[in-house]
């Protein structure tokens, strides 16, 4: 089953099939950016656009690598040198920016459902960089890539997800996904940190050894340390002293675990650089595979299919729709 | 997708005896096999271009090296088509630098496939020269391309569709000419 959507907003509700097949899209570019000459010309006269409300390296510059590597132009825009400082609405500047026809936005907010607004009143593919404590679907989408290639599968993994779970995006997008496939999730943290909604989607324990014990897969978040205003721990040290991962930690895991981390790393607060710099960890290989997964996301919204195009026109994913579809709850993270 | 108005123009033996010319054609063409590569165009130039390095190797006790291209990201119709093409990769693990590379298809029709093949060999690096081997040129071209060993030429008209189908992806080995009931 092909990958229909107009946007890419999240993961939630995703089928199995359309996972498999934006996994074996990705997995069939990644061979492009292994060549001598990086690029193809699949998306030439195509433009995308990046409107980050938040800070970010890693995320805009893998969608900029991707999109060029499709030959598409990439124009960036960041809240702080934009018409945002003057007091423009969210809505006004997507408004202004698609009045310029860009084939796709990538947009990041810091508040949760910015891009299902937008999806919602703009015709243009809106793709989720991000938005506030709800999604990061491109950053799930090659975490699995990465797990599935080093471990063949993904259904029956037993997924240890750690950290700062309430506030993390690419928590949920990966507890969405990882359970859509069939693998299992250990949510593993101080009880400040996990949500008690959580137990629908697996496991949760407040004990690290326990949380890593034979595990297939060890997936560290990041303490936002800048959300941390609220005191959801008393401190930085006490935090790490239970919950950093070391490699007594990482001993008590299958032999052959593998761990990741979406960055930026906090090293020594929830991951000890031995850790992820050693042998288990596969934290670059994420790096190298969002490029493909970007390039493969690009290129299902922009060359969507005729066929698919009618199907939205007919039974249109209305405005409605995707405002039924929003995050209710929009909180503004931390 | 099964037409019931289809007549099979080659069956399994004339697919094998026409590989097995083309073979010796490009041998012959470039006496023997040195610096010279296979590249099949997914999906069926794949199996093409595999049994005919096998055929190689039964004549020259050389196996050439042999890759795998996916056009997809280089056709002019992408946004025309009416279903969205998966995108299988290629795999071309030897450098074409310097070879005679022959590039290996199903069906000669529009000429658009071998064009996008051409823009992505091209990609890869400078080959010596470029060749092209066909199982069945159907004409109607689009662009002035055409092929250096034709399996079989067969003169059909634009309402018709020509099919190969090969044991490793339908089963069977024959190519089937059909009136299209709808494209």
């Amino acid at each position: 089953m092909p990958f229909t959507h107009r946007h890419m907003l999240g993961l939630e509700g995703i089928s199995r099939e359309e996972l498999f097949y934006l996994l074996d899209t990705a997995k069939s570019f990644k061979e492009i950016s292994e060549r001598n000459i990086k690029k193809v010309p699949t998306l030439q006269g195509k433009t995308v656009v990046a409107l980050f409300y938040e800070a970010s390296t890693r995320t805009r510059t893998s969608f900029e690598i991707a999109a060029k590597r499709m030959s598409a132009d990439f124009v960036s825009l960041s809240s702080s040198t934009s018409s945002v400082t003057k007091g423009e609405t969210l809505l006004d500047t997507a408004r202004n920016l698609a009045a310029m026809r860009p084939d796709a936005i990538v947009i990041r907010h810091f508040v949760s459902g910015a891009p299902h607004f937008l999806a919602a009143r703009l015709e243009c593919p809106i793709i989720n960089a991000g938005d506030g404590a709800h999604e990061h679907p491109t950053q799930a989408i090659l975490d699995l890539l990465t797990i599935r290639e080093r471990k063949g599968r993904l259904s029956g993994l037993t997924v240890a997800i750690i950290g700062d779970i309430l506030h993390s995006r690419v928590a949920r997008s990966n507890v969405f996904a990882l359970n859509a496939l069939g693998a299992s999730v250990r949510f593993v943290g101080p009880p400040t940190l996990l949500a008690p909604e959580l137990r629908a989607w697996g496991d949760v324990t407040h004990d690290l050894h326990e949380g890593v014990r034979d595990a297939d897969v060890i997936m560290m978040l990041r303490i936002q340390l800048e959300r941390q205003g609220k005191n959801f721990f008393p401190t930085v040290d006490e935090y790490s002293r239970y919950f950093c991962l070391t490699e007594r930690a990482v001993a008590l895991a299958k032999p052959d675990v593998i761990i990741m981390h979406p960055g930026p790393l906090n090293r020594g607060v929830e991951i000890a650089s031995d850790v992820a710099d050693g042998p288990y960890s596969v934290i670059m290989d994420q790096v190298t595979n969002g490029i493909a997964v970007r390039m493969a996301v690009l290129y299902l919204l922009i060359n969507r299919s005729r066929e698919a195009e009618l199907e939205t026109e007919t039974h249109a994913q209305t405005a409605a729709e995707v405002e039924a579809a929003t995050p209710r709850l929009r909180r503004r993270a931390g | 997708m099964m037409a019931t108005n289809e007549r099979v123009v080659m069956d399994a033996q004339a697919i094998e005896r026409a590989l097995t010319r083309v073979a010796h054609e490009v041998l012959e063409h470039n006496k023997g096999t040195e610096g010279l590569a296979l590249v099949g165009i997914r999906s069926r130039g794949v199996h093409l271009a595999e049994r005919l390095r096998d055929k190689i190797q039964a004549i020259e006790g050389v196996a050439v090296p042999t890759g795998i291209m996916d056009i997809t990201l280089y056709r002019d119709d992408l946004s025309r088509s009416k279903q969205q093409p998966v995108v299988k990769g290629t795999q071309i693990r030897f450098a074409i630098e310097d070879k005679h590379v022959v590039l290996v298809d199903d069906v000669l029709y529009t000429g658009r496939s071998v064009r996008a093949a051409l823009d992505a060999l091209m990609d890869f690096g400078r080959p010596l020269q470029v060749q092209l081997v066909v199982l069945i040129d159907r004409g109607h071209r689009e662009l002035p391309i055409r092929a250096d060993y034709v399996g079989k030429n067969l003169p059909t008209a634009i309402t018709e569709s020509v099919q190969v189908r090969l044991k490793e992806s339908d089963g069977r080995d024959e190519v089937v000419i059909a009136r299209a009931e709808e494209r």
